[in-house]
């Protein structure tokens, strides 16, 4: 103990008693708003300033005033918008489907158990297909041209859709479902009432994990066999050893993801607030 | 409206948890069911509400439902069972959505259990912004809502801190003042079932069988007054002394299993 060196000190600490340290109130996060930003701009900037000084050649890593440039080469004459649009109509159409099969499956296995005994070692058999594997096969039933691509993205969604919603409705709280029969509600009351208001985190949950896989396969199937969009812009960038085009289209991708996340979370508010 | 249980056995595969009960509740009366963790309480109750089917025995009830009853056997759960989803008046609307009812009688029914729990200016309030026991009142206003002839209430202050409980108990009281509601009250407090009930039953532990029943003589607006506390905590002694003995050997039996 220092104190003990010095008798003065040692004394007064004895009459009046060790003051109480803080020992620190467990681990508290603390919020930075500004370091993410500050961290792109720094990533930028280095990969900018690495360019510009020649120790990175443009022609395979471009900087971001080129990306920039091209992205804007691309609003201008309507490139993007072209490609967006294919690729956009594509995830639509493919996510509504698997989403709407997969939730009418995924109900039935929640509540029924037949349906549940028959449906969980299918959808485990064919859960973790690739599904990108099956557009050739698809290509040959429905032709090159759109079904096949909605084929391919309606099934990637459709299992894990299965899945997140036949596990909601599981943790559902059976205490609701008891209270409900108590008071002699019919069953498809409860259905309505309970089961479906209380699967639908778990259901929304799924939502994010399908968005992304719907965004995956779009990419891939257009670069498999398309004319527009995005997969195919970017695919064709590359052939023609433009970079900048390139990256350009993987921002717009990356950015698309980003749109989505963003307005499942504003969906997730708006309809979860009573947690 | 009268409650007649005879020889009720229960078993959960092998497990034995209700072992021939006899019992019989009359109209108005307030019985309370007590016993050690495991001894088929809340099986009992289970059962008596039609939410858990009996291995053997027989359970049945006898008397006129009551005007504007539509549920006749309700339920006040130790959990609340609200829906979390659901405002406070979207909840005791919720047990009367699927009953036939003029929009002035639905009104009518969840408005006065509202004001009755005083719960009114809570009325659009979501379950989490409530407090426990601002959240068992929606659970009686729920159970009000349908005018029961019957009430079970399955550890109904369980889940609440003290002085919340005493509250809850003055609220079950006034209840009681009011209106002749027969009730099973399953708890694991003796102090609950002394404040409310008119007979006691003890089980014993697991398989449940009734070990006695205790009728408490003092009527029960007069049971915090002077006077009765000498019967009571006769009483008291008679049913901690059956108690103590059956909980503990539960306690033994639970850690050697």
């Amino acid at each position: 103990m220092p104190d003990s060196l010095n008798p003065t000190a040692a004394a007064a600490a004895s009459t009046m008693g060790q003051p109480v340290r803080f020992r620190g109130g467990g681990f508290t996060v603390k919020r930075h708003p500004w370091a993410a930003l500050a961290a792109f701009a720094v990533l930028i900037a280095l990969w900018e300033g690495a360019s510009r000084l020649g120790l990175a050649s443009p022609l395979f890593l471009p900087p971001p005033s080129a990306v920039a440039h091209a992205l804007s080469g691309m609003v201008t004459d309507g490139s993007l918008w072209l490609n967006l649009k294919a690729s956009l109509g594509r995830i639509a159409v493919g996510w509504v489907l698997g989403t709407a099969g997969g939730m009418l499956v995924g109900f039935a296995m929640g509540i029924f158990s037949t349906a549940r005994a028959v449906g969980v070692p299918l959808v485990s058999a064919f859960f973790p297909i690739p599904k990108i594997a099956l557009l050739p096969l698809f290509i040959l039933w429905f032709g090159i041209g759109e079904p096949s691509k909605f084929a391919t993205i309606g099934f990637g969604v459709f299992f894990p859709t299965v899945i997140a919603t036949y596990s909601a409705i599981d943790s559902v709280p059976r205490n609701l479902i008891r209270m409900a029969q108590s008071f002699g509600l019919p069953w498809r009351s409860i259905l309505r009432s309970i089961v479906l208001p209380g699967a639908l985190p778990g259901i929304l949950a799924g939502f994010r994990i399908t968005a992304s896989i719907a965004l995956i396969l779009v990419v891939a199937a257009e670069m498999i066999g398309a004319e527009y969009g995005i997969g195919a812009f970017v695919l064709m960038a590359g052939n023609l050893m433009q970079t900048d085009t390139l990256l350009a289209g993987v921002l717009v991708l990356s950015l698309l993801g980003l749109a989505i996340g963003t307005v499942l979370s504003q969906l997730e508010r708006r309809l979860l607030n009573w947690r | 409206m009268r409650l007649l249980v005879s020889d009720l056995t229960h078993r959960y595969d092998d497990l034995t948890v209700l072992d021939g009960i006899d019992l019989t509740l009359a109209e108005g009366e307030i019985l309370a069911v007590i016993g050690p963790s495991g001894c088929g309480k809340s099986t009992l109750l289970g059962i008596a509400g039609g939410i858990v089917a009996p291995t053997s025995g027989s359970i049945r009830v006898e008397g006129e439902v009551p005007d504007g009853c539509l549920n006749p056997i309700t339920f006040i759960f130790q959990d609340f069972a609200l829906l979390p989803w659901r405002t406070v008046e979207d909840n005791v609307a919720l047990v009367l959505e699927h009953h036939p009812l003029s929009s002035a009688e639905r009104r009518e029914r969840i408005d006065s259990g509202l004001r009755r729990m005083g719960l009114w200016e809570f009325r659009k309030a979501l379950p989490k912004q409530l407090s426990g026991g601002m959240r068992q009142r929606v659970g009686i206003a729920r159970a009000l809502a349908v005018r029961p002839a019957m009430l079970l209430l399955d550890e109904p202050l369980s889940a609440l801190d003290a002085q919340t409980r005493e509250l809850l108990m003055d609220d079950f009281l006034e209840l009681w003042r009011r209106e002749k509601t027969t009730a099973l009250y399953v708890t694991h407090n003796l102090d609950e079932a002394l404040r409310l009930a008119d007979r006691v039953c003890v089980l014993s532990r697991r398989p449940g069988r009734i070990r006695e029943l205790v009728t408490i003589e003092e009527p029960r607006e007069r049971r915090q007054e002077p006077s009765a506390q000498a019967h009571l905590a006769e009483v008291r002694d008679r049913l901690w002394h059956l108690m103590k003995a059956e909980a503990q050997m539960a306690d033994r039996e639970i850690a050697r299993a």
